[in-house]
């Protein structure tokens, strides 16, 4: 039990529905005022910096135009990243799955002799579970992100895909460091808490010569990979280790050096609200005398291509994992990250999972919002993310609408009959005549109605509604243009 | 100037006296306004909820009944971002070249309710008379979905009596969002719960908007909660004047 007080379940193959997993959540005030808190003090930094930007919106059209080109020449820049990378001393390997990820880079580092690995935060290791499996092969992970060894220690899962511990306050980490570093008269105070982490890492950084990453870009014109951090956590892995593996998705590619102008620029404002990544770390294969002498960069796949292959899904891969739409979801702001039961939270990860899933799990995420845009708004490279959920949304119905038990499910059920209602005027004037009976035996004497079953108690769980009017708009309208002839 | 109402489904059924309003309202500004009998819905709800064919049967009938009319008047904001959002992609989907054609002519002739007034009526004042304190929530279709923009507040500043309370945090969603609403009921009650504070914190008498389906959120909340504030459309509003005050008053 990690001390959230539940055991977040990251899988989307095991996770509970979304509407679910949202109850203890729901029901834990300490995990909603932390993350309202943390969301709150990151989207006022970004509404500020993107308030100076006055070309904002033509940064965005830039960005989005960049992503949608690498997309569309996918094969030629990949091709091309991995040719450049090669001639810089780089290693490319394709991996067209998780299982073909993992074994890779378990053969890479039983290549090293490695037992320990140091780690810089990537969601796309935790996306193919590669610390578990490491473990369940002898081999440690450490990660070296603050917020990641947070997690680590607090044997906790990420709910945010830049701030992965947004969920845990400072006096929540004074506990899990002074427990598990043995550090019995350890404070809450930001500066202790970090010297404690700056002490547990130093070693690792000196003594563990193998490391892994992802990638924020990797560059096919030079073949170079680029790591955003704020720690430094990343500049110390990629200049003491022997051995680097990266490990990115294939969507991560950009065609020029340049597209870095317009995409660092759009990554740090919308996602941390800073003008700079405090450190941005390019490298180019390998270096002699400086840096890894080795380095392995895995393409991961993972159902990439197949989402490539869909039109209106495609822009699902331009996203840059900034977090923006995440910071900004008013569902999100309610329920944090772990119970979209997936290293991908938020509307970014209502539309990526299940599709990275084949639309065989995850089918409760497309439905976890209230579409109202925000996230479309706000994101740097104009994913129309609420046009994404509406197409899976669709999917999903088309494939549960087939099942016998949700063909009799009252939602199901009552969307097929209000269908037909809605197709004949004089059937739907008929069922308001019907519905004003019918409900009228729940409509109490305040002319409200308290309470409803099946369905409708989901609506009067928390709100009243008020009973149907006796005469309809439209009812209304025929009697006055019969008055005035 | 003509115009055709289209009511919209829960405002036919739930919410009559804002089709009243509209109605009240328009006349008074000099509309000849008309009501097509076989509207029913615009297939918002379907859509929303993944029934896109169910969609599409509703967006068929919307086009073709409203071939030859010249202002199709919508009291609903996201209905109309239903229209001029989704119809495209369900045409292209499903339609043939014929029905695109005919949207594509329908599509210019749709407006909301504020729309219709600012960019075709040309008026910010409509003479209304309002003597409360209110606070307006602008609903994310409106917002986001349609861009209103200060088209709302130029008309409320013209309203006679009426004080107005900046709503905080104006851009979140109040949690409705349809089927959301008992899809994942806990999660819209956590939203209601945090909207329902902001508004009331405003201590308006009245939470306006000029869509009745986050209405029907807040004011259901409202009622539950035995919450000093009830909630009005805004066309009720725009149609009340002193001799005639809104039907909600009475």
């Amino acid at each position: 039990m990690s001390h959230t007080g539940y055991h977040p379940v990251l899988d989307p193959t095991h996770a509970a529905p979304f509407p679910k997993a949202v109850l203890p959540v729901l029901r834990n005030p300490q995990l909603r005022k932390n993350v309202a808190h943390a969301i709150d003090v990151i989207q006022a930094k970004r509404g500020k910096l993107v308030a100076e930007k006055t070309d904002w919106q033509e940064l965005r059209t830039a960005a989005s135009a960049i992503r949608t080109h690498a997309l569309e020449n996918l094969d030629f820049y990949l091709e091309q990243f991995e040719e450049r990378c090669t001639a810089a001393g780089g290693t490319v390997h394709w991996a067209a799955d998780a299982a073909e990820a993992r074994q890779i880079i378990l053969d890479l580092l039983r290549e090293e002799n490695a037992s320990e690995v140091i780690k810089i935060k990537t969601m796309t290791s935790a996306e193919i579970q590669l610390n578990p499996f490491l473990k369940a092969k002898g081999i440690r992970a450490y990660e070296t992100d603050l917020a990641e060894i947070i997690l680590q220690l607090g044997e906790d899962e990420p709910s945010h895909i830049v701030v992965p511990a947004l969920h845990v306050n400072r006096s929540q980490v004074r506990e899990i460091f002074s427990r598990t570093m043995g550090l019995k008269d350890l404070s809450d105070e930001p500066r202790e808490l970090t010297n404690a982490a700056r002490n547990y890492l130093r070693r690792k950084f000196l003594d563990i010569p193998t490391a892994i990453s992802g990638a924020n870009f990797l560059v096919a014109e030079t073949g170079a990979v680029s790591v955003v951090e704020s720690e430094g956590n990343g500049r110390m892995c990629l200049t003491l280790p022997r051995t680097m593996i990266t490990i990115a998705g294939i969507e991560k590619v950009l065609p020029r050096f340049q597209d870095l102008e317009v995409m660092l620029q759009m990554l740090a404002r919308s996602a941390t609200g800073e003008r700079m990544n405090p450190y941005t770390s390019l490298w180019t294969g390998v270096t002699p005398g400086d840096g890894p002498q080795k380095f392995h960069v895995i393409l991961l796949d993972n159902g990439r291509s197949s989402i490539l292959a869909k039109k209106t899904e495609r822009q699902t891969l331009k996203c840059i994992r900034c977090a923006a739409c995440m910071n900004t979801c008013p569902v999100y702001r309610q329920t944090g990250g772990h119970a979209y039961g997936s290293v991908y939270p938020g509307p970014i990860g209502a539309i990526l999972t299940p599709q990275l899933m084949q639309m065989h799990y995850a089918q409760t995420l497309p439905f976890a919002s209230s579409l109202c845009g925000a996230c479309y708004e706000v994101c740097p490279v104009k994913i129309n993310i609420p046009e994404v959920l509406l197409e899976l949304r669709s999917q999903v119905t088309n494939i549960e609408r087939k099942h016998l038990s949700r063909f009799l499910d009252p939602m199901y059920l009552g969307l097929r009959i209000a269908n037909l209602i809605f197709s004949r005027a004089w059937l739907f004037h008929t069922s308001q005549f019907f519905g004003r009976f019918g409900l009228g035996l729940f409509t109490r004497k305040d002319g409200w109605i308290h309470s409803l079953p099946s369905v409708g108690g989901k609506w009067t769980q928390t709100r009243d509604l008020r009973g149907l009017p006796n005469q309809t708009f439209h009812g209304w309208w025929a009697a006055r243009t019969k008055e005035a002839k | 100037m003509r115009a055709s109402l289209f009511i919209t489904c829960y405002n036919d059924t739930l919410f009559p006296e804002t089709g009243r309003a509209v109605v009240k309202l328009l006349e008074k500004l000099g509309v000849e306004l008309d009501f097509h009998p076989e509207q029913t819905c615009c297939g918002q709800m379907h859509a929303n909820t993944g029934f896109r064919g169910e969609a599409y049967c509703q967006a068929k009938r919307f086009v073709r009944m409203y071939q030859d009319t010249e202002h199709i008047v919508i009291p609903s904001s996201s209905c109309v971002a239903m229209i001029r959002d989704q119809y495209p992609g369900l045409f292209e989907q499903l339609g043939n070249e014929d029905l695109r054609k005919q949207f594509a002519a329908v599509l210019p002739r749709v407006y909301e309710l504020s729309e219709f007034l600012i960019d075709k009526l040309k008026v910010e004042d409509v003479g209304a008379y309002f003597p409360h304190k209110v606070t307006y929530h602008a609903s994310c279709h409106g917002l986001r979905g349609i861009h209103l923009g200060d088209r709302p507040w130029r008309l409320m500043n013209k309203v006679r009596g009426m004080e107005q309370v900046a709503l905080p945090n104006l851009d979140r969603c109040c949690g409705f969002g349809g089927t959301f609403s008992v899809k994942n009921g806990e999660v819209s009650s956590a939203m209601l719960a945090v909207k329902l504070q902001d508004v009331m914190s405003t201590g308006a008498e009245f939470c306006t908007a000029l869509d009745n389906s986050c209405l029907m959120h807040l004011g259901g909340a409202m009622h539950r909660q035995y919450a000093g504030m009830r909630t009005i459309h805004l066309a009720e509003i725009l149609a009340s004047t002193e001799a005639a005050p809104a039907e909600a008053l009475a």
